[in-house]
């Protein structure tokens, strides 16, 4: 079985951009070919397990030139391995290709990164936000809304004794 | 009226008969969201036992309970709802804000907690902690029977004066017309805020 | 009334004449903490449940970025507020990771007793409150009991019962004294004891073994499928547990005293017998670390620059005042890497990972949490399907979801 640096090169065609750190792999693969990297990492290198799927804001980072970040981290549960893959979209409209259909794990995750940076996953079935409420406007973890919001928080009625 | 009255009887105004009655037997409800609402566990299980002073019949309904107990952060989500149960739980009712979340969104200065239940519904009895020992807890207790002892009548009437607001300023009317932002929730008209018109969102 | 609580799972496509939708939460007994479930029912079994969640939503990880690593602790411990130090020392663990300290082998024994202590805590109140639901209180009593003696254990070594920031990035709070020790060791010598009463409870209650056997049914293909770590995935098979396999703290050295506890049923019985294994295997484990707890310093020497120094260091010697001025200014903080690191934890409800990225600052730039209550809870309309409605509170005990943990 390849690992997943030759697997990654050898379907990308050149050879795979790595940041190692700690033990950590880290892959950059481009957003258009994050769908079949996954899906032949899940059927041909064995990394059955989609551990986490998590969005990272590059907004102001040092010398980043992307501003979202998404990160797969997969697992081989027989063997223990772990691979981290990075795939990086832009704003107007961030997009990137749903892996609800390879992992069923990835549903909620995928919601939660729609719902905390606004990055849309195409072919997701059920894309709504789900920690925040409906209605709210914005994404909380993007870099440039602000740790206290804008008031959001205080904009309920009162209710006072004679009322209640 | 030459009768004599057995040992056993007493003579009291009703107003102070019923805080008696009422003052042992607080039925909480417990409105546990986060951490306190472990230590409001404990404090119902062996070693604190709430039930030496008559409060242990925990009540999930409000329509069965006396006093509120807020134990943990409330966030915009759940405002609407614990406004809700507030309203739901009959007359006299009481709440007691547990925790430093629950009374002043503690540690949490973020864009989803509120910064203290006070602003959105009435607190009789703060206690402070993250979180507060169950100790602290017990005493909340008994300070309510006080209040409620001292201050209560047999038909509510004490309620009747506090019309006002009664907790810090509340926030959202400092804000002004430009920050003005979507209400996550419209509690006068009974509306969610989908359909409104966002003033400005940045 | 006012409010119009609206209906996620508004589907037209099933036929509504015989379907209810029934709301279940945010405020109910069963769901311990904040957690809204919509039931679509038909009579009393339940079609299709979708939850609703983020009633707790706290905002952590934004609250993460605005603080630095040794303030972020004490938020962390309000994440799965029953296993409050667990939390703490998944996160330190990461960061110590980042900046590449080397923790001493006391630290090491000390972080490992908190957390199983933790594990078996976090269990405790699993199985307390999966009974509870179930009708069985006594369980919930009992549990509380033992649950008490792990808080006073912690409360005699940091000060604080629950939420204690015991944890320091390079080492703990304070050391340790011979009393927290001596504690320890009734509590290992008498939780035998209190465990075999709650299995007399339940083990062979029948109320509780129909109400959870072949309950909520996961098999080893989909906890691979769903990401599911933890107790729910060794209760389906799947044999992952990090402290086996990716040996931290003291785990690697206390390996022979500890045993990966696991089931095929993949129910919730499956489930409850998992933890109820794991708590004994716990208190091998801090039986067998007590005993070795390594002399030595607490902390990392002062001089590597990354530990806040001791009150004592602080005021009697200058290294320890220019290192306690260089950490709490707010234009020095830590001199990080700029890099990213994923470390994780086998917590007591699953792999709790934190995804660290540093920008060079002190404060973490990215503090990304992968919560095992939040993948778990994905799987609840996995598990619901075709069960009836008193089944939601088995399925929903069996999996320990904390709301906190969930929505951060």
């Amino acid at each position: 079985m390849p690992t997943a640096v030759e697997y990654c090169s050898s379907l990308l065609g050149s050879p795979v951009p790595i940041s190692e750190f700690k033990g950590n792999i880290r892959l950059v693969i481009p957003a258009e070919k994050i769908y079949a990297v996954l899906s032949g990492l899940k059927s041909s290198v064995g990394y059955d397990m989609l551990c986490d799927l998590a969005g990272i804001d590059y907004l102001n980072y040092p010398e980043a030139t992307d501003r979202y970040a998404v990160l797969y981290s997969l697992t081989n549960t027989s063997t223990g391995e772990r691979v981290f893959l990075k795939t990086f979209v832009n704003d107007p409209e961030p997009e990137l290709p749903s892996v609800v259909a390879l992992w069923e794990g990835a549903n909620w995750m995928e919601r939660e990164v729609f719902d905390m940076f606004g990055i849309t996953f195409t072919g997701h079935p059920d894309l709504r936000r789900i920690l925040m409420p409906d209605a709210f406007v914005g994404h909380p973890l993007r870099k440039d809304y602000p740790l206290r919001g804008y008031g959001e928080r205080h904009n309920f009625p009162t209710l006072t004794r004679a009322e209640s | 009226m030459a009768m004599k009255l057995d040992d056993s009887v007493f003579v009291a105004p009703l107003d102070q008969l019923a805080n008696w009655v009422r003052k042992h037997s607080l039925w909480p409800m417990p409105f546990a969201t986060a951490c306190c609402g472990i230590e409001l566990m404990a404090t119902a299980s062996s070693r604190y036992d709430i039930s030496r002073f008559g409060a242990e019949a925990m009540r999930f309904t409000p329509r069965q309970c006396d006093v509120m107990i807020v134990a943990g952060r409330v966030v915009m989500k759940m405002v609407p709802v614990m406004q809700r149960i507030w309203l739901q739980m009959p007359e006299p009712k009481w709440c007691i804000s547990m925790g430093a979340c629950a009374s002043s969104g503690g540690v949490f200065d973020t864009y989803a907690v509120v910064q203290g239940i006070d602003r959105f519904i009435p607190v009789d009895v703060y206690v402070p902690g993250c979180p507060p020992r169950p100790e602290q807890l017990i005493r909340a207790v008994l300070d309510l029977q006080e209040k409620v002892q001292k201050t209560g009548t047999i038909n509510g009437r004490e309620f009747a004066k506090r019309t006002k607001y009664e907790g810090p300023a509340p926030l959202a009317d400092e804000l002004g017309a430009a920050e003005l932002v979507v209400a996550p929730g419209n509690y006068a008209s009974g509306k969610r805020s989908r359909g409104l018109p966002i003033v400005s969102n940045n | 009334m006012p409010l119009e609580l609206l209906d996620p799972a508004a589907d037209t496509s099933l036929d509504s004449e015989y379907l209810y939708t029934l709301n279940f939460g945010p405020q109910h007994p069963a769901t311990h903490t904040t957690l809204r479930l919509v039931l679509t029912l038909d009579g009393e079994t339940i079609v299709k449940a979708v939850p609703d969640i983020g009633y707790l939503h706290s905002g952590f990880e934004k609250l993460g970025e605005d603080l630095d690593f040794n303030q972020y602790v004490t938020v962390v411990d309000r994440m799965n507020y029953i296993s409050p130090v667990a939390n703490e020392i998944a996160w330190v663990h990461s960061v110590e990771k980042l900046l590449g300290i080397d923790i001493t082998p006391r630290c090491k024994y000390i972080r490992t007793i908190l957390a199983e202590l933790g594990r078996i805590s976090d269990h405790l109140l699993c199985v307390a409150a999966a009974s509870l639901d179930l009708g069985g209180l006594t369980t919930f009593f009992y549990a509380f009991n033992e649950r008490e003696k792990v808080y006073d254990i912690i409360e005699s070594a940091s000060g604080q019962r629950f939420h204690p920031s015991y944890c320091r990035v390079g080492g703990m709070m304070n050391d340790i004294t011979p009393d927290v020790v001596q504690k320890i060791r009734d509590f290992v010598r008498d939780f035998g004891k209190a465990q075999a009463d709650i299995a007399r409870l339940l083990n062979k209650n029948k109320i509780f073994i129909e109400r959870t056997k072949g309950v909520g049914v996961l098999t080893r293909e989909e906890a691979i499928n769903r990401s599911v770590s933890g107790p729910v995935a060794r209760a389906s098979g799947l044999l992952r547990d990090l402290r086996k396999d990716e040996p931290y703290l003291a785990y690697g050295e206390l390996q022979s005293s500890f045993k990966v506890v696991a089931s095929k049923g993949g129910d919730c019985l499956s489930r409850y017998l998992v933890r109820m294994g794991e708590m004994a295997e716990s208190i091998k484990i801090i039986a067998a670390a007590v005993e070795n707890i390594p002399g030595g310093a607490m902390n990392i020497d002062v001089n590597e620059k990354t530990n806040i120094p001791s009150k004592q260091e602080t005021y009697r010697t200058i290294e320890g005042l220019i290192q306690h001025f260089e950490l709490f200014m707010w234009n020095r903080r830590f001199e990080t890497p700029i890099n990213e690191v994923y470390g994780a934890n086998e917590t007591a409800n699953g792999e709790l990972g934190f995804y660290v990225v540093s920008d060079g600052t002190g404060k973490p730039f990215r503090a990304r949490t992968r919560p095992p209550s939040f993948i778990h809870f994905a799987l609840f309309p996995h598990l619901m399907e075709g069960h009836q409605i008193s089944d939601v509170p088995a399925i929903l005990g069996s999996l320990n979801i904390i709301a906190a943990e969930l929505d951060r």
